[in-house]
């Protein structure tokens, strides 16, 4: 079978393994901007970082909708979720759970995902973004629930005005999307519930 | 729930660890993500029906079941006891289930579940309070239905809650809420803190663990991230305050602990102790004596070893 | 040195050998059998398993033996079995049309076709003990009809709606598949789907209840049954691999089809409307009960007032689920002393300052104390 037609592995074993990520997934959004590892020993399908991967084998199945970008939703990457997950790929931000975006991309913008219903903020989009490199970017300041006084982050690699757009985000709580930055088999949280300064 | 294959050697059916099949640990999990980013919000979940009763717990074990790994430690109490019924019934369950590790000692849990009570030992970061949730809604005995709470929080109104308080202070001098004593969280929404006393209302504001609720028979779970503001409704002229007594406790003489009283005999007589059994324990193992060690031994409450 | 006594886990124990001894009852008696059970107490067993939401005899029965029949509690042990079961997918649609009639009966047609059809009922009994049942009696042996019941019999609201004088029911815009409450949280107000799911696993006598109460005019509708029917109907499942409906077998069903008065509006010309029961097993008084409140809390798309309980839905599905009513009704017996001492401290002290405060105010007025 040639290669780019195989679909690579998921969790060897789901159980276990789900549940050791999951904990990392709390950990990062419920102390936001520490740095949290999935350490899964999985073999993400290519343009999904392990963190990513194994973010969605964890969350997504056939009751969450996943946004992912064009080149990726067609090639192994969507096949592969396609598989692991019997999710959804869908071509519309506003209709996904899950979302995987690359920092650098210009679109789309958090805004255009699902921000939830004043009745019902859970029903936001969570979105994944994927950049270079967790450390040795540009600072940025974090407060709020989570984080006891404040806390700085430095990732690399996000597009002009990503700090904007995750202020907008904060300014619409109790509504907003919830951020993961992932790199490698890292991960750091950004809830809607986090302010986000760039660092002075 | 999927039956979960042993190895291949080995194929007897089996429950699934700590019980719930994966899609529903999935589900929770979402609804646990959504709940973290949102503090007090009630996010509403598919619970499942359990083997154990409604109102028995059901919220909190799925949560627990949902979080809980082989890295755990458990530790369950209710009313501030590890051997109170239902918290020796959860504890088996999951010994059961999960194969879990369980404790008695708070600093040696990673996952405390709860019903009615926050230990006295101060929680560290890293760990998890399970709370037990009967009714999650802190606005349902003041509008009982759900499509009007729903809108009251919404839109952050709660003058309702308000004047409930206040009528209290206007008839009794006091609000006489003792437990479930609405908070305010993150300075948006008014959270229901399960009906623990209101003396441990405090321990919840900027808590260095991570505490989760689960409402098993109303299906909603919510949760309260380190470090988060959680205040205690009140007024500038009828400031919040906790329980307290004139005596310590009986067992181990602590005045810093919520206490249970204990009723000696028909002539009036009362014992007061405390109601975190670990605490009281640890005390006395230190070396603390209350003033009614004795008079406990008599009435059953403690036996005498001999080292 | 002291330690606190914990028998906590012993006497838990304990409880279960004494509710297993309690069980057996006398062991001189012979011990009931599962198919005992399910032979003898269908009708019990038809209920363990509607509040159960399992068509499973076999082990309604079993429930009813293990929960010394207690309806709620085998009811109980039926759901909380039936949450680890895998779900292969959703049936083709039952055609209650097709049922093998066991027992038809319309109160709104002299004769239709089909025919009414008294079949197995307690309806024209006298409520007199049969004390030969005290003994082991012999067996009953009914005559056979001279002829077959029809094949299939149409159904009342179909007969009316031929004439266009019923409300027509059509499915869902794309026919989505049914909620499925026991996954998913329910949200107010509640579709149909949920609330008939709802109804369909409800108490049977708070559900009685609630339909009384409408006949008695908290809820204003005018009831007439159109038709009960209990019977076997087929169950067809269409698995993916094979691409077409294949027959699972027979289910035992009552379903009840109430027509009611409707005025009409300005856009629509008066037409009955209904209200639909459909239960497992031979549980007449059920399927009545849930047409009743089904019409009733139809009252919010017809644009009539929701005044009474029957017509609320959140008030009918939060409180028509039997288990967990029983659950948080009692969990009373649980331990509250943490709260209760709250409490208890709360009222001394008020009552203390209450006294201290009239103590002041009486030395401040002695003459007017006298």
């Amino acid at each position: 079978m040639p290669a780019e037609t195989m679909i690579a592995p998921g969790f060897a074993d789901p159980v276990f393994q789900s549940q050791a990520a999951f904990r990392a997934l709390l950990a990062a959004l419920s102390e936001p901007g520490t740095l949290q590892s999935v350490a899964a020993e999985i073999a993400p399908p290519e343009g999904l970082a392990t963190a990513t991967a194994t973010a969605l084998l964890t969350l997504a199945d056939y009751e969450t909708p996943v946004w992912l970008p064009e080149a990726l939703r067609s090639g192994p990457a969507g096949a592969w979720l396609r598989f692991h997950c019997a999710a959804a790929l869908v071509g519309t931000p506003a209709e996904a759970a899950f979302a995987v975006i690359d920092g650098l991309a210009d679109e789309p913008k958090l805004s255009t995902f699902n921000l939830g219903t004043d009745q019902f903020p859970d029903r936001s989009t969570t979105v994944i973004v994927q950049v270079p490199g967790l450390e040795g970017g540009p600072a940025l300041t974090l407060a709020g629930p989570g984080i006891l006084g404040s806390c700085n982050i430095a990732p690399q690699g996000l597009r002009p005005g990503f700090t904007d757009e995750l202020r907008e985000n904060g300014a619409l709580y109790p509504l907003g999307v919830d951020v993961l930055l992932a790199h490698g088999e890292s991960l750091i949280g950004l809830p809607r519930s986090t302010q986000v300064e760039e660092a002075r | 729930m999927t039956i979960h294959q042993m190895p291949a050697d080995d194929t007897k059916p089996a429950y699934n660890y700590a019980y719930l099949d994966e899609q529903t640990k999935r589900m929770i999990r979402r609804a646990l993500l959504k709940a973290v980013a949102v503090p007090g919000y009630q996010v509403p979940f598919g619970s499942r029906e359990m083997p154990l009763a409604r109102g028995w717990g059901t919220g909190g074990i799925q949560i627990t079941a949902a979080i809980i790994g082989p890295a755990d430690t458990l530790k369950v109490i209710d009313q501030g006891a590890d051997d109170t019924t239902n918290a020796v019934s959860i504890r088996k369950f999951f010994e059961r289930t999960a194969d879990a590790r369980t404790c008695e000692a708070t600093d040696e849990a990673t996952i405390i579940q709860t019903r009615h009570r926050i230990p006295e030992a101060p929680l560290k970061p890293g760990q998890v309070m399970v709370y037990q949730v009967p009714m999650p809604e802190p606005l349902r005995r003041l509008e009982p239905r759900e499509a009007e709470t729903r809108k009251m929080h919404a839109w952050a109104e709660y003058g309702l809650m308000q004047v409930k308080l206040y009528e209290d202070i206007a008839r009794y001098g006091e609000i006489t809420k003792t437990y479930d004593y609405p908070v305010k969280v993150n300075g948006r929404y008014v959270m229901a803190p399960s009906p623990i006393p209101k003396f441990d209302n405090p321990k919840m504001h900027m808590s260095p663990s991570l505490q989760l609720f689960g409402a098993g028979r109303e299906k909603r779970i919510y949760a309260l991230p380190p470090y988060t503001s959680v205040r205690s409704l009140d007024f500038e002229d009828h400031p919040f305050r906790i329980q307290s007594w004139k005596q310590p406790c009986g067992l181990c003489g602590a005045a810093d602990s919520y206490l249970d009283e204990v009723v000696i005999d028909d002539q009036g007589g009362r014992m007061f102790v405390c109601s975190d059994s670990h605490y009281c324990e640890t005390r006395r193992a230190e070396g603390h004596r209350g003033a009614m060690l004795g008079d406990a031994a008599a009435s059953g409450l403690v036996e005498e070893t001999t080292p | 040195m002291y330690v606190a006594v914990k028998g906590g886990e012993a006497a838990i124990l304990a409880t279960h050998d004494l509710v297993a001894e309690a069980r057996r009852g006398n062991p001189a008696v012979p011990e009931i059998s599962v198919a005992q059970i399910r032979e003898q107490q269908a009708l019990a067993c038809a209920r363990v398993m509607n509040e159960g939401s399992l068509y499973d005899q076999d082990l309604a029965a079993l429930a009813l033996k293990q929960a010394q029949g207690d309806v709620i509690e085998a009811a109980f042990l039926m759901r909380a079995y039936r949450t680890t079961l895998p779900r292969f997918g959703s049936s083709e649609p039952l055609d209650t049309a097709a049922m093998a009639i066991r027992r038809r009966v319309s109160a709104t047609y002299k004769d239709l076709p089909g025919g009414q059809v008294l079949g197995p009922t307690y309806d024209y009994t006298h409520r007199l003990f049969d004390f030969a049942l005290m003994d082991e009696g012999g067996e009953a042996a009914p005559r056979k009809a001279a002829a077959p019941l029809d094949a299939t019999m149409p159904r009342v609201p179909d007969i009316l709606g031929a004439e266009g004088l019923m409300e027509a029911e059509e499915p869902p815009e794309g026919d989505p598949r049914p909620f499925d409450l026991t996954r998913d949280p329910v949200s107010f107000p509640a579709d149909r789907d949920v609330r008939l799911q709802s109804m369909a696993r409800g108490d049977e006598g708070f559900l009685l209840g609630l339909g009384y109460s409408v006949q008695r005019g908290f809820g204003g509708t005018h009831p007439f049954v159109g038709e009960v029917r209990v019977g076997e109907v087929a169950v067809e499942f269409v698995p993916e691999e094979l691409g077409f409906a294949i027959d699972l077998g027979d289910i035992t069903l009552t379903e009840c089809q109430m027509v009611n008065q409707f005025q009409g509006s300005k856009d629509v010309p008066p037409q009955f409307t209904r209200g639909y029961g459909l239960v497992f097993g031979h549980s007449e008084r059920k399927a009545m009960s849930m047409s009743l409140v089904d019409r009733a809390l139809k009252a919010r798309d017809f644009g009539e007032a929701t005044n009474y309980p029957a017509q609320q839905d959140e008030f009918v599905l939060y409180h028509a689920d039997n288990v967990e009513a029983a659950g948080f009704v009692e969990h009373l017996k649980l331990p509250h002393y943490v709260d209760f001492q709250g409490e208890l401290e709360l009222i001394r002290r008020i009552r203390r300052e209450r006294e201290e405060r009239l103590a002041q105010e009486q030395e401040a007025m002695p003459e007017a104390a006298e």
